[in-house]
């Protein structure tokens, strides 16, 4: 029998109980759908977060105190000591500059007003680095820096919530942690990052942080190194000096380092991984609902062939072989699951638009992406789910012997 | 000589098992039939008829025995050869029609034509045999907008479409009245006057049985062959 004609009447038959059939590609039509919304977002957050990393800056990279493969005994926490080694140009020719960070939190009150915010303190070359710009006022200073003055630059977020607006706040005393401090700048909005809004923390000078703000069991003790390298290209360089220096300065042995390096390629192949796996994690579940459609068509076309039993006895009397009536069958729930992907595959894409829509609202700009890769995987499963959950009813309608099947009431 | 004769049957034998016992369906069936022979099958329920029109039919294989159709071995063949025998050498007409209700009568007479393989103008054959047996105008109605003897006459054109050798009818008229049922089998005769087609006829009906050139009696899965 030829396939176009035997694909019409397929349909010709599907479509004489169109409640049932409709149910079942119901059942497709969801799997597919959530597999295809599902591998979007987590495409989606992947782009995002890599993106987010990007923006970082290529030439950067950062050093923690720590090893987080081995296990290392007593690590020696970073300072202002191994900061100010890895600034000098004889030993680390490859370093530009080198901004110390101590990050903690704190309450920030003007006005009646409260707020918790994170509390960053660090010197100017952090604000070059960061790729902050400033609404109005100024970064900190190097003479705010060493006069350990009570100066902070804060994030519009702050301004919003202390004073309501923002600009005019320059020059305005709020309180950390009860404690005066002169506000000589804000932030432009630069929106949501890793670990929460960027605009909501106030950026007070280092030894202002360690002496009245956040404290630290070590002296000058730093929390972390942001390192920019001369260019994008010599970082591998850039690392390699400042593992040659903190290796001398903590007097380590050789290949148990106490502290890590991460560069941005590195933050983006874990997040990378990380959203990966996240994606699979969302595709396989959404998965199971193709395979529960999956299901529902084998239940269904089981039905269908107990019911036509008589047709298919008569069919072969008229000499239909049985790879006949395994096609007739094969072709009817493939054609269930195949509109039924087509289907989903319009009510994934709708779904990710949906979410988008949800996260811009929510102020966390986000972008769905539906992959060709992901429309065909998802047309490709489920077409594939049709013939494999087909298969055994299809083979049961063959396998029927015509005499007993033409008997069957 | 082979020529002549379109059925050739040498002691059919069929045995089910029933769970413990064995039923004997047929023991022992030797019959011959002639080319263009009209042929009634008669005898009471359990009597071994329909096994034996199964088996003529090529929808079932005896146990054991030989048959040899329009000259070709049956019981040696396999199932997809079976079913070709069934498409090409085979019309079957059935007491409740067994139409495609979902089609339409001329989707329903070019059935065993798509079966056949690669046949040219399937539409303007089935659509002739539909003519043959007066429905040249019902073509696209489907079987639930016909009456009971039309739907037997889109049966008939369905048997006829492929030229069979023989045509067998199971109780063809029981499902009809007796006059739509005369009409039925006046159409029959006049396929087997016309072209010459073997007709084989199971049936109850004694005013069928004497409209046929030869009557074969079953009894206990045995021939009695009275004339």
């Amino acid at each position: 029998m030829n396939i176009g004609q035997s694909i019409i009447e397929a349909l010709e038959t599907l479509s004489g109980n169109k409640l049932r059939s409709g149910l079942t590609i119901l059942g497709i039509v969801i799997g597919v759908g959530a597999v295809i919304a599902m591998l979007a977002i987590g495409q989606g957050a992947q782009n995002t977060i890599t993106g987010a990393i990007s923006g970082i800056g290529t030439n950067l990279f950062f050093v923690f105190s720590g090893n987080h493969i081995q296990e290392v005994r007593n690590p020696k926490p970073l300072t202002l000591g191994d900061a100010q080694a890895m600034a000098d140009p004889f030993a680390a020719p490859n370093v530009m500059a080198v901004a110390p960070v101590i990050e903690g939190s704190g309450d920030v009150t003007s006005g009646g007003k409260t707020m918790s915010v994170s509390v960053t303190g660090t010197t100017p070359q952090y604000f070059i680095m960061q790729n902050y710009s400033l609404l109005e006022g100024d970064f900190l200073t190097q003479d705010n820096l060493q006069g350990n003055a009570s100066a902070v630059v804060i994030g519009p977020g702050v301004a919003d919530r202390l004073f309501d607006r923002r600009n005019g706040v320059v020059g305005e005393t709020i309180r950390i942690n009860a404690q005066p401090f002169r506000v000589v700048g804000i932030l432009k909005s630069k929106g949501g990052g890793m670990g929460g809004s960027q605009d909501n923390q106030v950026i007070v000078p280092f030894t202002t942080a360690q002496t009245r703000l956040i404290h630290r069991s070590v002296l000058n003790q730093v929390d972390q190194l942001y390192i920019q390298a001369v260019s994008a290209k010599a970082v591998p360089l850039a690392t390699d000096e400042v593992k040659q220096i903190l290796r001398q300065r903590h007097r380590t042995p050789v290949g148990v380092d106490d502290f890590t390096v991460f560069s941005q390629a590195d933050f983006l192949s874990i997040a990378s991984t990380v959203t990966g796996v996240f994606t699979i994690f969302l595709g396989g579940i959404a998965g199971i609902s193709l395979l529960v459609g999956g299901i529902g068509i084998m239940n269904i076309m089981l039905v269908s062939v107990t019911e036509r039993t008589r047709e298919i006895g008569l069919r072969k009397a008229l000499g239909a072989r049985k790879r006949d009536i395994l096609i007739q069958f094969l072709i009817e729930s493939s054609m269930l699951s195949l509109i039924g992907g087509m289907i989903g595959i319009l009510l994934g894409w709708f779904l990710g638009f949906v979410v988008g829509r949800i996260a811009a609202a929510s102020g966390n700009p986000f972008n769905p992406a539906i992959s060709l890769n992901a429309i065909l995987l998802a047309t490709l499963f489920s077409a594939a789910v049709g013939l494999f959950f087909g298969i055994y009813p299809a083979n049961r309608a063959a396998g029927l012997e015509p005499v007993e099947a033409l008997r069957y009431e | 000589m082979a020529k002549d004769w379109v059925i050739l049957a040498k002691d059919l034998m069929k045995v089910y098992q029933m769970g413990e016992v064995e039923v004997r369906a047929l023991a022992g069936v030797s019959c011959n039939i002639k080319r263009g022979e009209v042929v009634a099958i008669m005898g009471p329920s359990g009597s071994g008829k329909s096994t034996l029109m199964n088996i003529l039919g090529c929808l079932d294989l005896p146990s054991s025995g030989k048959y040899i159709l329009d000259g070709e071995a049956v019981e040696t063949l396999n199932d997809d050869q079976l079913a070709d025998i069934r498409n090409r050498k085979v019309g079957f007409i059935f007491q409740s029609f067994n139409l495609l209700s979902r089609t339409t009568a001329l989707a329903n007479v070019e059935l065993p034509l798509r079966y056949a393989g690669n046949v040219p103008n399937k539409k303007e054959r089935a659509r002739a045999a539909l003519e043959s047996v007066g429905l040249g105008d019902r073509i696209s109605h489907r079987p639930t907008e016909l009456s009971g003897g039309q739907q037997q006459r889109v049966a008939i054109a369905r048997a006829l479409v492929n030229h069979p050798a023989i045509i067998m009818a199971d109780e063809p008229t029981g499902n009809l009245d007796s006059k739509v049922g005369k009409e039925i089998l006046e159409l029959l005769l006049a396929l087997n006057r016309d072209k010459g087609t073997t007709l084989i006829i199971v049936t109850h009906d004694q005013a069928i049985a004497s409209q046929s050139q030869r009557i074969i009696h079953l009894r206990d899965g045995l021939v009695e062959e009275k004339k």
